[in-house]
């Protein structure tokens, strides 16, 4: 199967790996999939007191599909106020990197580690977690 | 210099010896004949084409002539074979025992059979990839008509104790299928050493061409037969109808008396290079190669990279063709069934990765092949949360997944 120029380019030079601390009250962590499922996502974001996140990180263990959804979530969540951060659908991520029908999974796993980072966020500092929708894999 | 990307998923096929393609050409043109037509010399030339192909391929597994019948390639010899002993034999028992690393084609033929009444015995094989003899003989019952074991993994290339299993079918009165694509042309497999009743093999495992195989059905101590799964014309001895293959006949019939006269040493210059490239990719951290080391077939290597996904590490190498036990592609999400049968846990299916070399791979393209693959193990770790936890100490199975 032939990946898309952008997932090659997000999987050879992906945008903001690494690790922020987990214990700071300012940073919310995401840690979604499963190893025995080829796929781990973990995406953090630094929030600042008007609630916009200033920072994000990802580590992925999983196939270019993920690398890229992953590296590109982080990408979009830079800026972004952690509310307009939960508009992101999986599908946009699709759409941005072509991803064929069998790696909607991956796009899907982006998503829910952008809600669970920033479920962890609200949690941290006193505010109700999010309902999320059921997991769709 | 070095061409790219190199070629290292031999398992899966092998590119045809430009020797076999030389031995085809006039089989197409100027000796198109059929074989099967006896009253004229372009029907004689075909079938001297065809019978000088048949002692070839007999030669290399040490049987005659006789006993070789022509296929469409191993799928359809693993068919013939399962399908054709319990039709035949059916009467006697409908029992079969095969293994769970075994290839799609004998499983699911054997899943077929169920369905028409037969009672299969899947046996589990142990961690390094080989049955458990005993398993074996606890298996057999008195309705027992057939084991049909592979010689070789195609997946991580363990090697069968095929006497003993062949010993154990006879003793319980029951005939002993192999297949052995992976093995024939490349080790020396002998159906009167090993015990072998039925064998299948292929044209484009071994340097011939795609679209044809073999079957060999034992003649004498037991004469086998299996019931034909094709009906029309009554050729290959009325177990295979359907005008010859000529060409890819007499191009399989070259690729095995190549491997005849240069297996030997072939496997003595790839064993080196694979324990090589095996030593030099074991000096990662936490990677692990799957299956028993001494008994294995001498061109496969099959390699975990714990905490790196297969199919995201094979496009970091995208200058090697290999193959991973990773199937992320699939809708499933399920990796390698071989490798999980062997008891490996899921996140080391999902790192695998196999690599096939073959008789055009040089000590170059291996040198070449280290480097690039310890680069993308590191490059794929540094951004693995799974390796930095490891790092971090932190057990991954204490950890509660958000299962999917």
């Amino acid at each position: 199967m032939a990946y898309s120029d952008k997932v090659i380019d997000h999987y050879s030079n992906p945008r903001n790996v690494g690790t922020l601390d987990k214990s700071k009250k300012s940073v919310g962590t995401g840690l979604v999939g499963a190893p025995e499922c080829g796929d781990v996502m973990r995406l953090q974001i630094e929030v600042d007191e008007n609630n916009i996140i200033t920072d994000a990180k990802f580590k992925t263990f999983g196939c270019g599909s993920a690398i890229a959804s992953s590296s590109l979530a982080t990408e979009w969540l830079k800026g972004k106020s952690i509310d307009d951060a939960l508009t992101i659908d999986n599908m946009d991520i699709v759409e941005e990197l072509a991803l064929p029908p069998v790696k909607i999974h991956c796009s899907v796993l982006a998503e829910d580690a952008i809600k669970s980072a920033i479920n962890d966020y609200r949690v941290k500092n006193g505010m109700p977690a999010i309902e999320l929708e059921k997991s769709h894999h | 210099m070095l061409k790219t990307p190199i070629y290292l998923d031999n398992n899966a096929t092998t590119p045809m010896d430009p020797r076999v393609l030389e031995a085809m050409l006039p089989y197409f043109t100027e000796k198109f004949g059929n074989a099967a037509s006896r009253n004229h010399p372009f029907g004689w030339a075909a079938e001297e084409g065809v019978d000088y192909a048949r002692e070839q391929v007999a030669k290399l597994i040490g049987a005659t002539e006789k006993e070789i019948i022509f296929t469409s390639g191993a799928t359809e010899s693993d068919n013939l074979a399962i399908k054709g002993v319990y039709e035949m034999y059916k009467e006697k028992g409908n029992h079969i025992i095969t293994l769970t690393t075994e290839h799609k084609a004998v499983l699911d033929a054997c899943k077929h059979l169920e369905k028409l009444g037969a009672n299969i015995t899947y046996l589990d094989v142990e961690s390094d990839g080989l049955v458990d003899l005993n398993k074996l003989e606890a298996a057999m019952t008195d309705q027992t008509i057939l084991v049909a074991i592979m010689y070789a993994n195609n997946e991580i290339g363990v090697i069968q104790p095929v006497k003993e299993i062949s010993a154990i079918a006879h003793k319980h009165g029951a005939l002993f299928f192999t297949d052995a694509v992976q093995a024939v042309g490349k080790i020396k497999v002998n159906v009167i050493e090993d015990g072998i009743d039925l064998l299948a093999l292929s044209g484009h495992k071994m340097y011939g061409p795609k679209g044809v195989g073999a079957l060999y059905v034992r003649r004498k101590n037991p004469r086998v037969k299996v019931t034909s799964q094709m009906d029309g014309g009554g050729h290959e001895r009325g177990m295979r109808s359907g005008t010859l293959n000529v060409p890819g006949i007499v191009g399989l019939g070259k690729a095995c008396e190549l491997c005849f006269n240069e297996m030997e040493e072939e496997a003595i210059r790839l064993s080196a290079l694979r324990d090589k490239l095996e030593k030099s990719l074991t000096e990662l951290e936490e990677s692990y190669v799957n299956g028993n080391p001494a008994h294995r077939l001498p061109h496969t290597a099959n390699i975990s990279f714990k905490y790196v996904e297969g199919e995201g590490l094979m496009m970091a190498m995208k200058d090697m063709a290999v193959s991973s036990g990773s199937a992320c592609t699939s809708a499933s999400l399920e990796p390698s069934y071989v490798l999980k049968s062997l008891g490996l846990s899921d996140d080391l299916a999902h790192s695998s990765i196999r690599f096939g070399l073959g008789r055009f791979t040089t000590e170059e393209e291996i040198d070449f092949t280290i480097e690039s693959t310890k680069k993308a193990v590191n490059h794929l770790r540094d951004l693995s949360p799974l390796w930095e936890m490891f790092k971090e100490g932190i057990d991954l199975d204490s950890i509660e997944w958000a299962a999917h």
